[in-house]
This record gives structure tokens, C-alpha cells and sequence, in this order.
């Protein structure tokens, strides 16, 4: 597999040179990483939209030049999934589950709540740009919802008061990426 | 000496503040200059307990629940890593009637080991199916496999034996196993435990599917919201390679297994196998035409084994205990046991596995202690997005696969949601139409646009406007769907639009004044 063939065809300008930095260099470490694999264009995705928050439409041309796909290949795949951003989010993104058993326990409540505190939509970000709100369809966390994610932490049982609770908390404590990172896993002590 | 005590690290318990109580257990250890081994296991599924602490005494293992940060100082204080005395004590784990009541085949190790523990899954009897499948020609591996009557746990509950067979069977260079592990159904959460409280046990059955077809490379398509899982299973993955399970020569048998883990990016519909197979080549997850079968033409075009995460886990068993073991569970052609999941407006939600054939009266009553409001149990969904909303006069139906269909429904991947009466089955028949217009992967017309119109049609029928043509035309649209859509998606979103009409017609009519006020 990594010994495929790569013939580069000389297109002026080359795609990706007018990228900002940043966004070049995520797409190219992605790529990387990743171009080998067989079906690499989700796990190539992924990679750039864990590193930038999104998947800049921008470097479609670029990512599909390296891995030899039409640009409408890479369009059409970055569009079809839901997970994948192509605009910046806020600082903070909110997963609010949306799905049936949520639904039996308020989280249409919340959900409204969540709009009105925000003052936006679903796939919108607050006006201070702290919070982007996204709908999911189902975390699997369907004995303890309503749920919902925040920055990737999951929490169970948010009322309309939880939710403002975490917020606060969330805006209140300025913590260095995801805090689960600090977490006791299998250690001993004394 | 140094006590063990177990604090799960799975997604729910830690929503609920496992981590915190972890810490809060370790801080007070050292304050107190006791010696501690904290291992994070997976959830035995029992959510309303959770966090669950467990300890392991020379009397056996001693449970505490649900236990918060703040509880910690009292249960040193009142001498529990002894089993002392506690408002939180829960005894012997095992002795919980939730959970004593329970046929854990395939989940018997959930919240019991250390899930990244090799040494542990081994010492709880992990890979002895692997072991009895290396001495075993292909073909009997695969007999083993149709002899337990397994069928497909993802939903469509097709015999895995034959599924296997076919793969065997086919010709092909390259085939591949791909664990569907894209549990999107809303109430479901069976493979999420599996995976994050025992994943050895999923690589044992995918490794043992690779052995019996001839299969040296495999996949596990798992969803981005378990990002958990994400973390349990790569560790795994990367243990199971070090120690020769996985890999080139796998136990010295001269079968290669390269297993990879793949992220999914919050389709629904690519918990279709096509689909899913679509989306691991780098494309659109799109339905594919049938035939050619995925067994017979499936990933990169090699013969492909395609099933789910429970599916698979379901294999060791079957191989280090015997067909005949697993068989002898269950009732007519649905035979060993489901781990269903109890969801929604439930009291008592969580994992609850048994052999087929428990009503769901017993699921929601005995188990799950009634509904979670504590107002009456109204309406229950089986199966997930595509499943029926069953009204109370179908409790006891036992559940069965063919029982279910017959009835109208299905069984699905298990997940049961329980909704109380202040529940608008309208709205839930116009989600149903919503979510496959949202998810639809486009491919078909009677999916794509069907679930659209599906969804005016039943606001105008809520709205009062011509009502008897509206219901004519909603039930002709769900037999369009039901009999022209490409897959289950469109095929099965009339089950619960056309179960809520049936069986809660009174919703779909509202007294004028309550339309106009829009409530």
C-alpha cells in the first residue's frame, strides 16, 4: 500500500500555496500521517478538523490534489457528514442530543433554553463567540439524559439550570484544552 | 497492604463524576497514608448506581453507590475498603436483583476487569474461545457459529453462521472483517459498554471471524461520539498487537490479523452496512445496491464479513463453551440472550441482558422500576429510531425476533425507550419523519424526498386540515416508503410514524383551542 505510485502532474499554481499557514500545515501533517492508509479521506478529515476546530473549504483543492480525488470528491464527502465544520467554531462547542430517549426526559426544554441563552440556532455560535451549538443524535448516554457534550465531556441529567451551571462553570474556570486529560487512570498510591 | 477498589471510567459513570470521586478516593488514601490500587473497569450497566465503587475485600467485592465526591470521607471513615457499614453499601455486586437476575453471556466481564488488562480479560477466562478456534479447521468454526443459532444483534438479525459461510466461501485475494460499531440508535448503548468495559472480547470475535473465513485484515467503524470507546479500544488494539493476538503471525498460528480502528463522522446512515463500507473507502456513506452481498463483493471489493460490535462479542463464548451452551438460551428461532438497554423516562435504566423471550412488562417494571417521572408508562420504543411505539396492551409480547415482526415492530439492537403520558406521539411520529429526512443519505426518492413530505403532510393532518385525506395519503406514503425505499432507513421510518397512528390516534386530533394556542 505505501508503495503506490505517486506521479505529480504540474498544475501552476501548485494547490495550497495560498493557504494561510497554519491551515497548510494541518492539511500536510494530516496527510502524513494518513495518506497511505486505504480510504484515506475521512481519517485525513478528522486529523485536520481535530488540529484547526474545522475543515477550511480552502484546503479542498490541496487535499484532493495529494490524494489524487477530484475536489468534488472531497466536497461531496466533507459535506455529506455532519461532523465535519466548514466554518470556524466558537471557543467552546456544545453537542446538545436531540434523539428519542433525550426526548423523553425534557431535552426539547432544554434545547430551547439552550437557543434562548444562546441566542442562536442549531449550527450557530453565541454572538461573543464563546459557544457554538450543535445538535447530535444520540451519545449513547440514554439512561441518564437529557445529555450533552461539552468540548467533548459528557454530562447527564442537564436541566435548563445544569446547563447554565455548566456554562458558568465552564467560563469560570480557564482550562487548557480537555480536562480529562488529568484523570486517574489505573494508578496505585499512597 | 495495598487494597484494590474499582471506579469505572465509562462514559456514563463518568458524566455522573466518576473522575472526581477517582481523585477524591486517591486524595483521601494519602491523606490517610492507606495504600491503594485504583482500576478503572467499564460500568456493569447499572446507571442509577453509578458511580459505582467497588472494593475488593477478602470477603469478595463490596459495592457502593451511587457514591459522589462528597461521600468519599464518610466511607473511609466508616471503614470501606473492609466492606464497613455505609448508607451507599450495595454488598456483593453480584447480588444486586438488577443484575442477579440477568443471563450475562456476552457481557459477563462488563464493570468485573480492568478493561486494558490482558492479564485480567485471560484470568476471566478471554481467549479460550481464540484458543479452541485455532485447533479447529475453518469450516467448523463457522459451523460452530450457525450451530448456536447466532444471529445478527445490529438489528437485521440475519444468521451469522451463513454470513460466515458465505464469506468462506467466496473467492477473493483479500477479505476483510469490518465490526459495525456505529451504534447510532437513540436508547442503545449495548456495543458502547462492550467496547469500553471488555474490548478484548470484540477483537477476540473479530480475530476469530478472521480465522474462520480467511479474513487477514479488519476494521471497527466506530462512531465519533464515544470518544471513550475511541480511547479503551486503541489501547487494546495496541495490547493485543504487542502480545502477538493481532498482527502477521496471530498466537504462532500462521494467520496474519491487521486490525484498525476508523472514526465515523456523525452519519446515521452509515450504520448501514453498505453504507459503512462506503464510508471506510473514503466516499460519501451512500447506500449500495444489492446484490453483490458484502459477503460475497463488499470493503475494496474483497469478500466481507459485516457485523456488530455484540455480534462479534458473542463468538468467544460460543467457541470456548459450545455451540449446544449458547443455544440452549433463548426461544424458537431467536436463540442465546440480547443485553437490552433500559432508556428514557425509566427509573432504573441500564444494561439488562437475558435470553430472548422476556416480555417488556418485565424489562420496564421489574427491572426498570417504572418511569423515571413516576407518572404512568405511556408508549415504549423498541429498536430504535425505526422501531414501533408500542402502547401498554403490547407489553407482553415476548421478545422474539419473529414475535416483534409479526406484531409490527422490531427488535432491533435491543434499546428500549420508555416514555411517560405527558408524550405527544404526533411530534414523535413527525421526529420520525424529520430524522430521516436529516439523515437520508439521498441515494433513493422515496427516503430522500418521501421523509420530507412525510413531515408536512403530518402537520397538516395535526392541523386539522383535511383530515381523512391527509391520513390516507400519510399511510399510502409510508407503503411507498416501506416498499420502495434502497434500505432500512426509508423502509422502516413508517414503523414508528404508523405505530404511533394506530395505537395513539387521539394525538394526531387536536381541540381547536389547543392548536391555537400551538401546544
Amino acid at each position: 500500500m505505501s508503495e503506490r505510485k505517486r506521479v505529480t502532474i504540474p498544475i501552476r499554481p501548485a494547490p495550497g500555496t495560498d493557504l494561510p499557514q497554519a491551515e497548510r500545515a494541518a492539511v500536510l501533517e494530516a496527510l502524513g500521517r494518513h495518506r497511505d492508509l486505504q480510504g484515506a479521506l475521512l481519517p485525513v478529515l478528522h486529523a485536520v478538523q481535530e488540529r484547526l476546530g474545522w475543515v477550511p473549504p480552502r484546503t479542498v483543492p490541496l487535499i484532493a490534489f495529494e490524494l489524487n480525488l477530484s475536489r468534488a470528491e472531497v466536497h461531496g464527502v466533507l459535506t455529506f457528514y455532519h461532523y465535519f465544520r466548514q466554518t470556524p467554531p466558537g471557543r467552546h462547542v456544545i453537542h446538545l442530543c436531540r434523539a428519542e430517549a433525550c426526548q423523553a426526559v425534557g431535552s426539547a426544554e432544554l434545547q430551547a433554553h439552550a437557543k434562548r441563552v444562546l441566542g442562536t440556532d442549531f449550527h450557530g455560535t453565541s454572538g461573543d463567540g464563546s459557544y457554538t451549538l450543535e445538535p447530535v443524535y444520540c451519545l449513547g448516554n440514554c439512561a441518564t439524559g437529557p445529555s450533552m457534550m461539552l468540548d467533548g465531556d459528557l454530562h447527564s441529567f442537564v436541566t435548563p439550570a445544569r446547563f447554565d451551571a455548566l456554562l458558568q462553570a465552564e467560563a469560570s474556570t480557564a482550562r487548557p484544552g480537555n480536562a480529562q486529560g488529568s484523570v486517574p487512570i489505573g494508578v496505585s498510591g499512597t | 497492604m495495598s487494597i484494590t477498589v474499582y471506579v469505572p471510567r465509562e462514559a456514563t459513570a463518568r458524566s455522573l463524576g466518576a473522575d472526581a470521586v477517582a481523585r477524591a478516593l486517591m486524595d483521601e488514601a494519602a491523606r490517610r497514608g492507606q495504600s491503594l490500587q485504583l482500576v478503572r473497569n467499564g460500568s456493569r450497566g447499572l446507571f442509577w448506581l453509578e458511580p459505582l465503587v467497588e472494593v475488593q475485600t477478602t470477603a469478595g467485592r463490596i459495592a457502593y453507590g451511587p457514591v459522589s465526591a462528597a461521600d468519599v470521607s464518610s466511607l473511609f471513615a466508616a471503614d470501606f475498603l473492609q466492606g464497613g457499614a455505609h448508607r451507599l453499601r450495595l454488598g456483593d455486586p453480584d447480588s444486586i436483583p438488577y443484575l442477579h437476575k440477568q443471563e450475562r453471556l456476552t457481557c459477563s466481564r462488563l464493570g468485573v476487569i480492568d478493561p486494558v488488562s490482558l492479564e485480567d480479560y485471560r484470568a476471566h477466562g478471554g481467549y479460550a474461545g481464540l484458543q479452541a478456534a485455532l485447533s479447529m479447521p475453518a469450516a467448523a468454526i463457522v459451523q460452530a457459529v450457525t450451530d448456536s443459532g447466532l444471529r445478527g444483534r445490529g438489528g437485521a438479525a440475519f444468521p451469522t453462521g451463513i454470513k460466515w459461510n458465505t464469506v468462506l466461501g467466496a473467492p477473493g485475494a483479500q477479505k476483510y472483517i469490518v465490526c459495525n460499531a456505529d451504534e447510532g440508535d437513540s436508547g442503545t448503548f449495548s456495543d458502547r459498554l462492550l467496547m469500553e468495559g471488555d474490548p478484548f472480547c470484540l477483537i477476540e470475535g473479530m480475530t476469530i471471524a478472521a480465522l474462520a473465513t480467511g479474513a487477514t485484515r479488519g476494521y471497527i467503524y466506530l462512531r465519533w461520539e464515544y470518544p471513550q470507546a475511541n480511547e479503551v479500544l486503541s489501547q487494546a488494539i495496541a495490547t493485543a498487537r504487542t502480545a502477538g493476538l493481532l498482527g502477521a503471525d496471530v498466537l504462532g498460528s500462521g494467520s496474519a490479523f491487521e486490525l484498525e480502528l476508523r472514526l465515523g463522522a456523525g452519519a446515521y446512515i452509515c450504520g448501514e452496512e453498505t453504507s459503512l463500507l462506503e464510508s471506510l473507502e473514503g466516499r460519501r456513506g451512500e447506500v449500495r445496491y444489492r446484490p453483490p452481498l458484502p459477503a460475497v463483493k463488499g470493503l475494496f471489493g474483497g469478500p466481507t464479513v459485516i457485523n456488530n460490535v455484540i455480534t462479534f462479542a458473542s463468538v468467544p463464548i460460543i467457541l470456548a463453551r459450545g455451540a449446544s451452551f449458547y443455544r440452549d438460551y433463548g426461544m424458537g428461532r431467536s436463540r442465546g440472550s440480547l443485553p437490552m438497554q433500559l432508556a428514557g423516562n425509566i427509573a432504573r435504566g441500564g444494561l439488562v441482558e437475558r435470553a430472548f423471550g422476556v416480555t417488556l412488562r418485565e424489562l420496564l417494571y421489574d427491572y426498570g422500576g417504572g418511569s423515571r417521572s413516576g407518572r404512568p408508562i405511556r408508549a415504549v420504543q423498541v429498536g430504535g429510531p425505526l422501531g414501533a411505539y408500542w402502547p401498554e396492551s403490547k407489553f407482553d409480547i415476548p421478545l422474539d425476533y419473529e414475535a416483534y415482526a409479526q406484531a409490527g415492530g422490531m427488535i432491533g439492537h435491543g434499546g428500549i425507550v420508555a416514555f411517560d403520558d405527558t408524550v405527544d406521539m404526533a411530534a414523535q411520529a413527525r421526529y420520525a419523519m424529520e430524522f430521516c429526512a436529516i439523515e437520508s443519505c439521498g441515494k433513493c426518492t422515496p427516503c430522500r424526498i418521501g421523509s420530507a413530505r412525510g413531515v408536512e403532510v403530518i402537520d397538516r393532518l395535526v392541523a386539522g386540515e383535511r383530515r381523512g385525506s391527509q391520513e390516507a395519503l400519510l399511510r399510502d406514503l409510508c407503503d411507498t416508503m416501506v416498499k420502495g425505499s434502497l434500505c432500512a432507513l426509508g423502509g422502516l421510518t413508517p414503523y414508528p410514524v404508523l405505530s404511533a397512528l394506530d395505537y395513539f390516534p387521539e394525538d394526531f386530533v387536536k381541540p381547536a383551542a389547543l392548536r391555537a394556542t400551538g401546544s
